[in-house]
This record gives structure tokens, sequence and C-alpha cells, in this order.
């Protein structure tokens, strides 16, 4: 293939990922009023990092099949 | 409504998505060689990669929003749309009918009908196909500059322009692989935006017995037994016992068979991403692997819907009122979002929507220049020319495809339910095309003669019955009624668009019927081979792995969609 679309895929999640968990850290705890009190960007972010470094394993591992 | 501030982290997410999509775009580029390049990514697309772009392309602004509203409007009947209507048909062109559309290779489903059929009948449906695909992709720009608007605060213009630009840049770059490859990144973006929603959504309604416990007060509300929002089956004996206003047998006939199979089995859309798979067997494997994500997809993008008028119903004032005086359904996953979503995971559930949007253009868009460079173009314009010529023509085709597009979009401003409008789009083109599809690959006698006037009659049949029919509380004009006289009132224009769909669909296949025995065959079984079912050799799939064979896929498919029909019915 010519290019491994789990690279992409990957890198922008895991890009996504660092910017939520690292927003979710710094932010103010008063806006997570409206998400029933839960801190949701520290831990969807968790779950975008996770997804994304699972996609970048993959690309970088089994290289254009 | 009031709008939505967004923070820099939100904007922050937004341009890292657009650099991203445009950057598969320019990556992409030096792979264009050729016109088989542009328009079917040189037919080189792995299964997982076509299938995730088959329902990501049909995922555009009928399916976020329009889900959405239609979950909040009708409630989990909405669901029918998926597993009624979208599985089975996926099941039946994947098992079916892709032998014939990837083995006769085609490079579109005009160019099938060519094949098959003539020229004219080809003629006909490239150009339905054109006008259709650059309406869809003009809903989808005008519904997301509307909602930016609305949501937001941009300017509508602004918007139809950027989005038209974006896309403009990666169809223009790398073509129907570009595409394709910012469909999957828009897919997996889509699941992941969304997916928080439901979950705070069906947190805070207390769960599923939560949600159907409010779903009574708004079923009692609007005057129905309590569980006509909650249930996909139980209230379908008669139309006027659910809020749809349809009962199972149009549900059954117009949705399930005519309307879906009409769509997932002849609209070039989603077939072209089928195309382009690498191999048949990686062919027929994608809209069957597509099935599995596609049964899921109620949970996020319907569910929130049904929240939204639940917490409406129990709560009060969360979806803004329409200038007619009902909730203004359209901006139920809008609102929604900006009611669960703080600043940082809103930024992601916004830059979905807008993924959802331009999704749904670029398929629309892909589809439009290779329909118009193969099958007007190449026909019927300038044949002959070298195949430079025909990728210049497809690049110069996405141009004035997306202006088309911009103009239609300022022009589509009528329906509170874009749905509604679809379907009635469908109604037309798509409905009566799937008999000529259906005759055409399982019956040998038809005609091309037969095939053609079929469609041009059921096409006619469509516009007529619309023109005599209104749903409840329509005034005559572009809703029905336009023929001077009104025989029959709808309960909703979901029934009404239904039964188009039955008429026409019935009256084509009739048609082309008697017409074929009526004209004298032209191609021989010999011309026919690998087009027309009994002519063409059983493919075996013995050589795949068992979980592999298309067979073991699609009952595995229709048994799950089977389960979850009991489940909620």
């Amino acid at each position: 293939m010519k290019l491994d679309l789990r690279l992409p895929i990957g890198l922008m999640f895991t890009t996504f990922g660092v910017m939520l968990v690292v927003f979710g850290l710094l932010s103010n705890r008063d806006i997570y009023q409206r998400s029933l009190g839960i801190n949701v960007n520290l831990w969807w972010g968790l779950v975008l990092l996770i997804f994304g470094c699972v996609m970048l394993t993959f690309a970088l591992r089994r290289p254009s099949t | 409504m009031e709008h939505i501030h967004l923070g820099a982290i939100d904007y922050a997410i937004l341009i890292v998505y657009f650099v991203f999509v445009l950057g598969i775009g320019w990556v992409l580029r030096r792979y264009i060689r050729s016109s088989e390049d542009f328009f079917l990514s040189g037919r080189s697309i792995p299964t997982w990669i076509a299938g995730l772009a088959f329902i990501s392309a049909n995922l555009g602004a009928q399916e976020v929003i329009g889900m959405g509203a239609s979950g909040a409007k009708y409630g989990m009947m909405t669901t029918h749309f998926y597993w009624l209507g979208a599985i089975p048909a996926m099941v039946f062109v994947g098992i079916f009918m892709m032998p014939f559309y990837y083995g006769s290779r085609a490079r579109s489903v005009p160019e099938y009908l060519k094949l098959r059929f003539d020229e004219k009948t080809r003629g006909f449906n490239a150009i339905t196909f054109a006008v259709m695909t650059v309406f869809s992709s003009g809903i989808s720009m005008y519904a997301l500059a509307k909602l930016l608007e609305l949501v937001l605060g941009w300017s509508f213009h602004a918007s139809v322009l950027v989005s038209a630009a974006i896309v403009l840049a990666y169809i223009f770059l790398g073509g129907l692989t570009s595409a394709i490859y910012n469909e999957v990144l828009q897919f997996f973006l889509i699941v992941l935006g969304f997916f928080p929603l439901t979950l705070l959504g069906l947190r805070d309604v207390g769960g599923w017995s939560g949600l159907t416990a409010k779903l009574h007060v708004v079923a009692t509300h609007a005057g129905y037994a309590p569980g006509a929002w909650s249930h996909l089956w139980t209230h379908t004996n008669t139309a006027s016992a659910n809020p749809m206003g349809v009962d199972w047998f149009s549900m059954v006939m117009g949705l399930g068979f005519v309307l879906s199979f009409g769509y997932w089995c002849t609209d070039f859309l989603v077939i072209q991403r089928a195309m382009a798979a690498k191999s048949m067997s990686a062919a027929r494997r994608t809209p069957l692997f597509a099935a599995f994500p596609k049964m899921l997809f109620p949970a996020l993008v319907i569910l929130p819907g049904m929240v939204a008028i639940a917490l409406d119903a129990t709560r009060g004032g969360l979806l803004p009122i329409g200038s007619d005086g009902t909730p203004n359904y359209n901006l139920a996953v809008p609102v929604m979002l900006a009611h669960y979503l703080p600043s940082g995971l809103l930024g992601l559930g916004l830059t979905a929507l807008m993924a959802s949007f331009m999704s749904g253009m670029a398929g629309n868009v892909t589809a439009f220049n290779a329909v118009w460079t193969y099958d007007i173009y190449q026909s019927y314009i300038r044949p002959g020319q070298s195949d430079r010529h025909y990728l210049w023509m497809g690049h110069a085709a996405t141009v004035f495809g997306i202006v088309l597009s911009v103009l239609a979009a300022y022009a589509t401003t009528r329906f509170n339910n874009i749905m509604d409008m679809l379907q009635l789009v469908f109604a037309f083109v798509n409905a009566p095309l799937f008999a000529t599809f259906l005759l055409g690959m399982f019956w040998r006698r038809t005609t091309g003669h037969g095939a053609f006037f079929g469609l041009v009659i059921g096409t006619l049949v469509a516009a007529v019955h619309h023109g005599l029919v209104l749903p409840q509380g329509a005034v005559v004009g572009i809703k029905g009624g336009y023929l001077g006289a009104v025989l029959h009132v709808y309960p909703s224009e979901m029934a009404q668009n239904f039964w188009t769909a039955i008429f026409a669909w019935s009256a084509c296949f009739v048609c082309t019927i008697v017409i074929s025995y009526l004209t004298r065959r032209v191609k021989t079984d010999e011309d026919l081979k690998g087009l027309v079912y009994s002519l063409t050799p059983r493919i075996t799939d013995h050589e795949d792995k068992w979980y592999k064979r298309p067979a073991t896929l699609g009952v595995v498919v229709l048994a799950l969609t089977l389960v979850l029909n009991v489940i909620f019915w």
C-alpha cells in the first residue's frame, strides 16, 4: 500500500490524546459541572491516547503490507 | 439559541484535524498517475479501509444531524433505518450484487447499466445520479453552515466557502484514495468524538431504564401509548399509533425493501468504495465488514436525540422552539454537545460533526466526478481522448462539482428535517433503479428498452404520486400536491416518502417485465456472461478461511440484527 493509513490515524489521535490529557490536568474543575462532575477531558484523552498508540504500534511494526 | 463559546483548546483540535486532512491529500498526490488512480484508487484498497469508507461516505448530514433529529422526533423507530433498512441491504449487495459490479470491471454503476443494457439506460442513470449527488452534497454543506451559524455564530457564507475549499483541496490532490483515507479518519473521529456524549447522556437519564421511563412521558404527552418512543415494532399495527405515522407494512416494504435496497445496492456513492477494493473477495466483504459497526451506530447517532427529547420533556426547555412552534429537532445533537461536553471534548465533538459533513460531501463529489467524467464526458462529449485528458477532466469536474454543490446549498432552505428531503430524492431516483438492477442481474430476458422505459415510468410514477398526495399539515408545494389535486393525505412525510418509493418501484418492476416481453433481446447469452446471475459461473469461496467467506459473514450479520430487533421489539 502507498501510505499506511494507520500512521496518520495513530498520529492524529495520539496528538488529540496528549492535548486533552494535558488540558484535563490543567483545567479548572468548574467546567466539569456539565459533564456530571467527571473530568471527561482527562479520561477520554487517555482513551484516545491508548487508541492512537495502538494504531501507531501496528503501523510501525508491520510497515506497508 | 445562545451561542456556544469555544476555547483555545477547541480551536486547536479543529486545526490539528484540518492539518491531517490536508496532509493526507498532499502525501497522496504523488500516487495519482492515471484516471483509474484518481477515480477508483487503482483498485488497491484493503477490505477494512474500504469497509469503513463504505459507512463513512454515507455518514454525512443525514446521519449525524438527521438521525439525531429523527431520534428525538420519532424515537426508537428511527433505528429501523439501520436494523431493518441498511443492514439487510448491505448483506444483499455484498453477497449477491458485488460479483456483477466488481466482476464486470465496470468503473461505475451507470457503466454497468451500459454493459448490461444499453447506452440510453446508462445516460439516464448517469444524469439523474449526477444531479442527485450535487444536491446531496449541497444539503450536507447547507446543514453544516446553518449549524455553525446557529451554534457558534459563525458566518454562513464563510462556513460554506471554507468547508468547500477544504474538501476541494484534498480530493483535487489525491482523488478517491484521498477521499477514502479521509473517510476512515473521519469514521474514527466520529465514533470517538460522539461516544462520550452517548455515555454521559445515558448516565444522566439513569441508563436505559431511566431513558424509557422518561420517553413514556414524551409519548403520553404527545397522545400516544407510553411505549411509542421506545419500541421498534410494538406500535406499528396502525400508522396512527406511532409518531412516525407508518404501519409495519409500509415500513417493511417502503423502507426495509425499496428505499434501503435502492440506496445501498445501486447508489454509486457507496458502491464506488467497494469497487476500489483490491480483489473480488475484498469487494464482497466490504459491505459485510461495514455492517458490523453500522449495527451499533444507532447508539451513537440516534440515542443522543432520544436522550435530548427525554430531558426536554422531563426537565424542560432543552430544545429550542422553531418558528412553527414545534421543537427544532435538527438541533438535538448540537444542543446535547453543548449541554454535556466541556471545552476540550466539545472541540472534539464539533470537529467530529464537521468531519461527518465533510465526509458526506467528499463522498458525493468523488462519485460525481467519476460519473461525470466516465459516463457523461467520455461517453457523449469527448470520447477517444487520452487517459491524461480524462484525468485532467476529473480534476476539473471536482472543481465544478463543488461549485454546483455550493449553489445547491443556497437552494436548500425549505425542509425542517433534512432526512425527509433526502428520502424524497432517493424515492424518485433510487427506488425504481433497484427494480431495474434486480431484473437486470437476475432475469436474462430483461431488455434495454424494458430497463430504460421501466426506469423512466418508475421515476414519473414517483413524481405523479408525490404530486397528488400530501403529508398531514403540509401545504401544497415542494412537499407534494402540486398536480392540482390532493387524493390522499398521509399521516407523516415519512409515510408519504415510503409510499412514493413503493409505487415507483412497483411501476418500474411491472413495466420493465412487460416491455421486455414486448421487445426483442439484443444481447446474447455470451454478451451477458458476468453480468447476469444465471449466466455467470458461481464464485467458490473455499479458498478463503471460513470466517472470511461472504456467506458466513452475511449469516452472522443477519442473525445479530435479528437479535437486536427482538431485544428492542
